[in-house]
């Protein structure tokens, strides 16, 4: 009886509790919507359908995560897709033997561009959209003046990480679900982690109590890039090319912030976490999926997308969130489970 | 016994720090006010360059050209300056292009009626966005993408992606027309002229108490909430203010550009950039309102300045990207200068009057107008 | 007792992995290619001398089929044996659409609805499916699967966003045995039974670099308006008329407008206080008005221009009387893949390479566009080919999008 009154309280309906809660609905009216349509939104294709949506963005998302909870953004994100696709695509040349040099040398690429915002960021005192969004831009013009369309090509095993299934589940969303949790016990588990939620909340309090400021800005920073590399990796193996536009197709720089936002993070930083983001992603898999198969106008779509996010932000941004995980309470399912499993 | 009570004779306080030389320098010395020579050196190099734009006419078209992005940049600033973010300008702007497009059509008795029409349903976003950015606590930039998504998807819907046709001429003068027969300039277009009576107005806003009120629901919330400020009523009329002024632009660029669904696409992120640019500081509490303008017009310059010296171009983005970083953080850093008190950095003791008071150290500038 | 469960566990795990494990059959090597297009190196040129030869020819070659029903014209070649196709019944098409971002797709997106309607009138089609990309090549791979896997599609008909990146969906609904149409852009495969397209993107440069330099002299200056670099059949126009720019010293120098008006206007502008422009050559002719229109406020003499079968362009054209062309990207192709489906369904064969007739709009046949198009918005193509589908022109007129 207690624990219910708490709950109706909303004591222990945290933010991120809401956000799956609305997912839950997002499933549920998807799963009507579609069988109103005569089709099964739990049959094999439909689920592997949704969760490759979710790998592509979930990667960008998670990378958001860290940089928006240091208090920063990044919107470079699309050109950094294009440019690993590009670049591991021109290395690879459809050799096999490549491949592996191919991917490291665009994975640098990546998170030299992370350090370049994470420094602007930190030492320059720039904003993060201001930064980022020049870093972007510096980008797009190089992409734009050397390569004019499609080019290089992927040999067939790396594609097969973009095809691959186990089950429904794709390997790409595996990768994603994988990196999700070691960003998880990089926030939870290590002191770049707190430091990152320290520098959020309040960045003056955090470099009076002698953390060095700059470490965690530009660490989130270089971890959102090389996570945007994986995506663009990804993108290179379900096109079989890299591509100069891919990024900027996706629209992946202010769906992944909205999608951070969904799920509960604080833009201005110091809260949040990475799996309500995740829930978030999901979220916009499923709408997407349901409009898709709903034959829906595009440009409705859009509307659609625009409300959503609204309405379910103000959901629950007029309340408080947890500030950090608990360290002296009881340790949530999470905690446990990776205790046990140590 | 009460001995008269002595008083002790003391300096005139001057009103100001110093003559009219010293501060105009001080001035130009903020990033506010670089801005302004960065536009004027933008100005020189494109004529040297080219003596064609040397001609007062070509410049003064030039202004009339850029007047709409100045207005949108002077409507952005607003939102900055109160430390929030306006993502929707662009699909306002195109909205109301396409409002204009397909209600006015050749009919001249319907400007009047449609262009009120246009200035509320402007408001009313804005007040959309205020409302939701205050009243439902969603951070300015969700509220704004959520305002833009479904904007340019409403838009595109009801029109089918592409508008009828221009409307009638007479509206269009507005954006294409001006005063003719001017001596030196030849025409002095209309943009211009909004514009300046937009400048003038901003600038006179920005001194009222509502423009106070502005900054300091900026630079600190809390303070301004405890003092008493509106704060929802006061960001609310900043997002009223730049989707007004995103309508203006939009009437005029009808006029320029004509009647098209891509018409002030990246809008948004040209007037964050101009307004940037132009000194302000994001998340709010410092700038100036027609530094914000001037960005706008620094940032075309420097276009036109690329277009002149034949920049290829695909590396305009690149230019672009490498200009707003400098310059925003030389304006970071500038900002920040004089503002701790350590004793000689820029600092100005008056001499003491009283031997216990702390003398708070004053900077050239302090983010004032 | 724990470690026991702990090992029984993962070796369950490990089963139902391993018979779960599939792979997607698409992941093949890409096919050898003729095309310079997809193999490495980033400064690849687009200009491919056999294409533009063969288009060349195409411009004045002989089309099988009425004249007044120019979107089931087409150029005697291979044929498609489409025997094996024939059914009985009303049909499903799946149709998976690069977008209706821009006002030429959207013209021919109700164009295709309408000649769905008559189409299932007959009975031939039962419903048509369609899955819009919105510009994604990522999204358009997954709404191309997601036919394959859950839709029952017994015809597919693409309309590819990029043409490398989809070679591999297009195998993949060739694989299924079910006709598959490719139309306006292509792929780099010819799996598909049929590939509609107009002539090209070379014969558009050729013709409109030719009247340009026509109406030219050598040493004159042409301002290029292009939309997007990247997208090959816009690239290909540009390279083919640049080809011909250079031959006859013609200077052009091309800018990347995104089709704003806003931004061509200023383009045209600042190139006309540079110095003079003679003449305007757009890949596309979105927004054309803006360029004209900025001559007339600079005060200059209007250019020669070469636009699109835009309905503002011809209005425009006409109101100004200057030089110009309306080179066609044939808007009527977005009717010739379902009907191209109505014969496949009977069994007759269809052209491999299904190639429509490309012909510009001169100033002599304009004004009989213009009048037959009258009423129509400005985003409306004239050679749309909808004249005798239900609905005309109401439908096109208000332009609602279904």
């Amino acid at each position: 009886m207690s624990r219910l009154t708490s709950a109706l309280q909303g004591r222990t309906l945290t933010s991120t509790g809401i956000v799956y809660l609305v997912l839950l609905l997002a499933v549920v009216a998807g799963a009507i919507l579609t069988g109103l349509e005569g089709r099964n939104f739990f049959s094999q294709g439909n689920i592997s359908s949704i969760l490759t949506g979710t790998s592509i963005l979930g990667f960008i998302a998670i990378g958001q995560t860290l940089v928006i909870l240091v208090g920063s953004l990044d919107l470079s994100v699309p050109y950094v897709v294009s440019l690993v696709s590009v670049l591991a695509a021109d290395r690879m040349a459809g050799e096999t033997s490549h491949v592996p040099q191919a991917v490291l040398v665009a994975l640098l690429v990546a998170a030299l561009v992370g350090l370049a915002n994470g420094v602007i960021v930190a030492w320059l005192g720039v904003h993060g959209f201001v930064a980022s969004l020049g870093v972007g831009l510096v980008i797009s013009g190089y992409l734009a003046t050397n390569y004019q369309g499609n080019t290089g090509s992927a040999p067939r095993d790396f594609r097969l990480i973009g095809a691959n299934q186990i089950g429904p589940v794709p390997v790409s969303t595996l990768i994603m679900l994988g990196c999700a949790v070691a960003a998880i016990l990089l926030l939870r588990r290590t002191r770049v982690g707190h430091h990152m939620y320290a520098v959020g909340g309040n960045r003056e309090v955090a470099r009076l109590s002698g953390i060095r400021t700059s470490v965690p800005v530009i660490t989130a920073h270089v971890l959102c890039s090389v996570l945007a590399g994986f995506a663009g990796l990804l993108l290179l193996a379900r096109l079989s090319v890299g591509s100069p536009t891919i990024g900027q197709q996706g629209g992946y720089d202010l769906m992944s912030i909205a999608a951070v936002v969904l799920g509960g993070t604080l833009l201005a930083g110091g809260k949040g976490n990475v799996t309500g983001t995740l829930a978030g992603v999901a979220i916009f898999a499923v709408m997407d999926n349901v409009m898709g198969v709903m034959e829906v106008n595009p440009f409705l779509k859009d509307v659609v997308r625009g409300v959503v996010i609204v309405a379910a932000v103000a959901l629950y941004a007029r309340r408080e969130i947890d500030r950090r995980p608990a360290r002296f309470e009881r340790p949530s399912t999470l905690d446990a489970a990776l205790q046990e499993a140590r | 016994m009460s001995a008269p009570v002595e008083t002790r004779p003391h300096r005139e306080i001057p009103a100001h720090q110093g003559g009219l030389g010293y501060r105009f320098a001080a001035a130009v010395a903020t990033p506010g006010g670089a801005v302004f020579l960065l536009a004027i050196g933008l100005l020189v190099a494109t004529m040297v360059a080219n003596e064609n734009f040397a001609d007062p006419g070509v410049v003064v078209r030039f202004l009339g050209r850029t007047a709409p992005i100045a207005i949108a940049a002077m409507g952005q600033y607003f939102v900055i300056v109160s430390g929030e973010f306006d993502l929707s300008m662009a699909a306002v702007v195109t909205t109301q292009v396409v409002m204009a497009g397909n209600l006015i059509g050749q009919d001249e008795g319907r400007i009047v009626p449609v262009t009120c029409l246009m200035l509320l349903v402007g408001a009313g976003i804005g007040l959309v966005n205020g409302l939701a950015t205050t009243i439902l606590r969603v951070p300015s930039f969700i509220v704004t993408l959520g305002t833009m998504l479904a904007l340019a998807g409403l838009v595109r819907y009801l029109t089918g992606g592409a508008a009828t046709g221009n409307p009638v001429d007479s509206f269009r003068e507005i954006g294409r027309g001006g005063i003719e027969d001017v001596p030196v300039v030849e025409v002095l277009p209309y943009p211009l002229l909004i514009f300046l009576a937009l400048a003038v107005y901003a600038q006179w806003l920005m001194r009222r108490p509502f423009g106070r009120s502005l900054i300091a629901a900026g630079d600190n919330p809390n303070a301004a909430t405890l003092s008493g400020t509106p704060l929802w009523w006061v960001k609310t009329r900043a997002f009223i203010l730049s989707s007004l002024s995103a309508t203006i632009a939009g009437i005029i660029l009808v006029g320029y550009a004509g009647v098209h669904p891509k018409v002030g696409e990246g809008y948004e992120f040209a007037a964050i950039t101009a307004v940037v640019l132009g000194g302000v500081l994001l998340g709010g509490g410092r700038g100036w309102v027609l530094s914000a303008a001037c960005g706008a017009f620094a940032l075309e310059l420097l276009f036109t300045l690329l277009t002149v010296l034949d920049v290829e171009s695909t590396w305009r983005d690149t230019v672009q990207g490498l200009i707003i970083i400098a310059a925003v953080a030389v304006a970071g850093r500038a900002w920040t200068v004089g503002r701790k008190p350590r004793g000689g950095r820029g600092a100005r003791r008056t001499e003491p009057l009283g031997s216990t008071t702390n003398q708070p150290t004053q900077g050239p500038i302090t983010g004032d107008n | 007792m724990r470690r026991f469960r702990g090992a029984l566990a993962s070796a369950a795990a490990l089963l139902v992995v391993a018979t779960a494990c599939s792979t997607d059959d698409s992941v093949d090597d890409p096919p050898a290619s003729g095309d310079n297009q997809s193999e490495a190196g980033s400064d690849t040129d687009w200009f491919v001398q056999e294409d533009f030869d063969r288009q060349d020819e195409q411009r004045s070659a002989t089309f099988e089929g009425d004249p007044s029903k120019p979107y089931l014209q087409y150029i005697d070649g291979e044929m498609t044996d489409t025997s094996k196709f024939k059914v009985n019944g009303p049909q499903k098409v799946c149709f998976a659409n690069a977008s209706i971002s821009n006002p030429w797709r959207q013209t021919g997106w109700i164009t295709m609805n309408q000649q769905l309607k008559v189409l299932q009138d007959k009975g031939v089609i039962s419903e048509m499916e369609t899955r819009d990309a919105q510009d994604d090549d990522n999204t358009q791979l997954s709404d191309i699967d997601y036919f394959i896997k859950e839709a029952n599609c017994d015809a597919f008909v693409i309309s590819p966003n990029s043409t490398a990146a989809m070679t591999p969906a297009v195998e993949d609904a060739c694989k299924t045995g079910k006709p598959v149409v490719v139309f306006d852009r292509g792929v780099e495969t010819d799996c598909a039974t049929t590939f509609i397209h107009p002539i090209g993107g070379y014969a558009w440069g050729i013709d409109t670099a030719n009247f340009l330099v026509d109406h030219l002299e050598e040493g004159d200056h042409v301002v290029a308006l292009r939309i997007l670099p990247g997208v090959d059949v816009l690239e290909t126009r540009w390279a083919a008329a640049k080809k011909i720019f250079d031959e006859n010293g013609i200077d052009a120098t091309d800018y990347f407008t995104g089709a704003d008006p806003t931004k061509i206007k200023e383009i045209i502008t600042d190139e006309l206080t540079k110095g003079e422009v003679d003449g305007v050559w757009m890949d596309a002719g979105d927004g054309a008005v803006a360029a004209i229109e900025a001559f007339e406020d600079q005060g200059v003499d209007y250019p020669v221009i070469t636009g699109e079968d835009e309905m503002s362009f011809l209005r425009k054209w006409k109101e100004t009387g200057l030089t110009g062309l309306a080179p066609v990207y044939s808007n009527f192709q977005w009717r010739t893949p379902l009907l191209a489906l109505e014969k496949i369904f009977k069994g007759e064969p269809v052209p491999k390479e299904w190639v429509l007739p490309q012909v510009p709009i001169t100033e002599d046949e304009r004004d009989e566009f213009l009048e037959a198009n009258e009423g129509m918005p400005d985003g409306h193509y004239a050679k749309f080919g909808g004249e005798d589908l239900p609905g005309y022109p109401e439908v096109w007129q208000e332009r609602r999008i279904p």
